[in-house]
């Protein structure tokens, strides 16, 4: 469980990576802040309150992993790893320019703390569940994370993911699904319906655990849920708003890949900051 | 150049069944071995090291996607994953091999059996016939053909310290030896298996043993052929193929495999910047395969002994 402090903490950061990612979306002139924004609270629980990992060592053999399936909402890693201390601030700005390790999509190679390249969706929950089985083999060295989004759901490759996982018990390995309802073309429900989501998972196996995802006592409760559950894979369906933090992001699915422009980005890091010193 | 190596044995054995052996072997000095494939282990030979080393095999499942991401994730855990499955069904899953395996740098080992027409009768929607040109485009990728149970051998040894992915096409139908007792495999290299001056023919995995016929076949005619066997078609020995357009001035490649964009391509691409020679690429000439013993689809693809002399005797003349 997370103590108060751990979780006003959280609070507070959130408002600086928020801006942290929107200002690099913006320096690089394009990019995806709906799902980022949306990913946001979970990413930062994850590298500051719930995974094993050392910054300064980041191929450390018994760290913790996450693969971030959902690759274009990249941003949100960079400015939580930027932060955690696994490289300069200074590298943000560099985002999506030529010759930075800052890709528009993850590249590992090209940046440590990053696990596995993404961006072809549908694709790191399998290589999560490698790392998983990896780790096994090593008597349960590490946990494994990962995160999909809704419209990425709709790849067949998901379901042989979630088939397998399963079968090889790994309760080593936690999917989270940032569930923001929108993608590129519309609204999952218009462009493929994934309903009813949490029993599809579910009905293959999986320990499935409904959160607020911008709630850091929920986040927190269900990795804990998960860490305490044996024998199957956690499925947290996250419950996410797109564009959350910035009053004329969320909720628009239009914000799903169009950077803001200068005046946008001001409005939206005045409204972040406000909201910092309310907390 | 002496005289032309002769098989030291009358060894014949599909190259699938010297990779099982092989995995079977070195599964016992190397617990970074592990062993992933998709409901193919009978037929791609995975299947003994899935009962000697249980812990370290995993069945995926007719899910070959999940499969490859799940090998990329081993991989990059300090495992060496030999991930199998046809040759045709493996790259069929060309975004994951793609991304999950050669963008994220894992080393993992691809391996597609059932490699071309030789297969037979399954017919073409089972024959890997656009593999190797699929896998050769990919950044990073190797790709290994190996020719004769010594060189398969030799090859899966090989794989278990080679930095970075690699495909490796196996054969469903016997190989003859071509290679002689103590034989070191060399990535990248070619070998010169009959030396002659009056053309080259280049082959590759189940073609490397009817080419070597072939030249004793064109030998009666007079025919002097130099055959080269290239088990790494990425990266290509392009000096040693680029000597052999130099002495000889005409390549024929003959591949159980597309003309378009494998070993002929390969070939042409290498000769045609270092050594420009005419190049006749004989192979499946963009058709699809169909059913048949392995026997008659060589026959009937010119493959066979016989069908490759045929091809030699009217490019030289």
């Amino acid at each position: 469980m997370l103590d108060k402090s751990t979780i006003d903490s959280l609070r507070k950061r959130s408002f600086d990576l928020r801006i942290d990612n929107l200002t690099a979306i913006a320096t690089a002139g394009n990019g995806h802040p709906g799902g980022t924004l949306s990913v946001m609270d979970i990413l930062q629980t994850l590298y500051f309150a719930e995974m094993k990992h050392r910054p300064t060592e980041p191929h450390w053999p018994g760290r913790d992993r996450l693969v971030l399936s959902k690759g274009h909402a990249v941003p949100a890693l960079y400015a939580v790893l930027a932060n955690a201390g696994y490289f300069s601030r200074d590298l943000l700005p560099t985002l999506r320019r030529l010759g930075s390790p800052l890709q528009g999509h993850p590249a590992n190679f090209m940046l440590p703390g990053i696990e596995a390249s993404t961006g072809s969706l549908g694709q790191g929950t399998s290589v999560a569940i490698g790392m998983a089985l990896a780790s096994k083999l090593e008597g349960d060295k590490f946990r494994v994370y990962s995160i999909i989004g809704d419209g990425e759901s709709e790849e067949g490759q998901i379901w042989e993911a979630a088939m397998a996982a399963p079968k090889y018990k790994l309760d080593n390995l936690v999917l989270i699904l940032d569930h923001n309802k929108g993608q590129i073309d519309g609204f999952v429900k218009d462009v493929m319906d994934l309903d009813p989501i949490a029993d599809k998972w579910r009905a293959f196996n999986w320990h499935v655990i409904s959160i607020d995802g911008h709630d850091y006592q929920q986040i927190g409760a269900a990795f804990d849920e998960a860490r305490a559950t044996k024998g199957k894979p956690t499925f947290i369906l996250a419950d996410t708003v797109k564009g959350k933090g910035v009053s004329f992001m969320e909720g628009k699915i239009g914000w799903h890949g169009m950077a803001p422009n200068k005046e946008q980005l001001e409005q939206a890091v005045a409204e972040l900051r406000a909201a910092k010193e309310k907390v | 150049m002496g005289a032309p190596a002769q098989p030291s044995t009358g060894t014949s054995k599909a190259s699938r069944d010297s990779f099982g052996e092989a995995i079977l072997r070195l599964g016992e000095t190397h617990p970074e071995l592990v062993v992933l494939d998709a409901d193919l282990s009978e037929s791609t030979r995975s299947g003994k090291f899935a009962k000697k080393f249980p812990q370290r095999f995993f069945q995926m499942g007719i899910a070959e996607a999940n499969m490859l991401g799940a090998a990329a994730g081993l991989a990059l855990s300090g495992k060496v994953p030999f991930c199998c499955s046809f040759a045709a069904f493996i790259t069929g899953r060309f975004d994951q091999i793609r991304m999950s395996v050669c963008y994220s740098a894992a080393n993992v080992r691809i391996v597609g059996s059932h490699a071309g027409v030789g297969i037979g009768e399954d017919g073409y929607s089972q024959q890997g016939l656009e593999d190797i040109a699929l896998m050769r485009t990919l950044p990073t990728m190797a790709v290994i053909q190996p020719g004769d149970d010594l060189e398969t051998d030799g090859a899966v040894e090989y794989l278990m310290t080679h930095k970075g992915p690699a495909f490796l096409r196996t054969t469903r139908q016997k190989l003859d030896r071509i290679n002689k007792d103590g034989y070191k495999f060399e990535f990248g290299k070619g070998t010169t298996i009959v030396d002659g001056n009056d053309l080259t023919i280049v082959g590759s995995g189940g073609t490397i043993g009817p080419a070597v016929k072939a030249a004793e076949l064109l030998a009666k005619d007079g025919i002097h052929a130099r055959v080269i066997n290239i088990h790494t078609i990425k990266p290509i020995d392009a000096q040693l193929l680029a000597k052999a357009a130099k002495e000889t001035k005409r390549i024929l490649t003959v591949e159980d495999h597309q003309i378009t964009g494998g070993l002929g391509g390969a070939v042409a691409e290498a000769v045609s910047e270092l050594e420009p020679v005419r190049i006749k690429r004989h192979g499946i000439p963009d058709v699809f395969g169909e059913s048949g013993t392995p026997e008659a689809l060589y026959q009937h693809f010119k493959l066979d002994a016989a069908g490759i002399a045929e091809v030699a005797r009217k490019f030289v003349g």
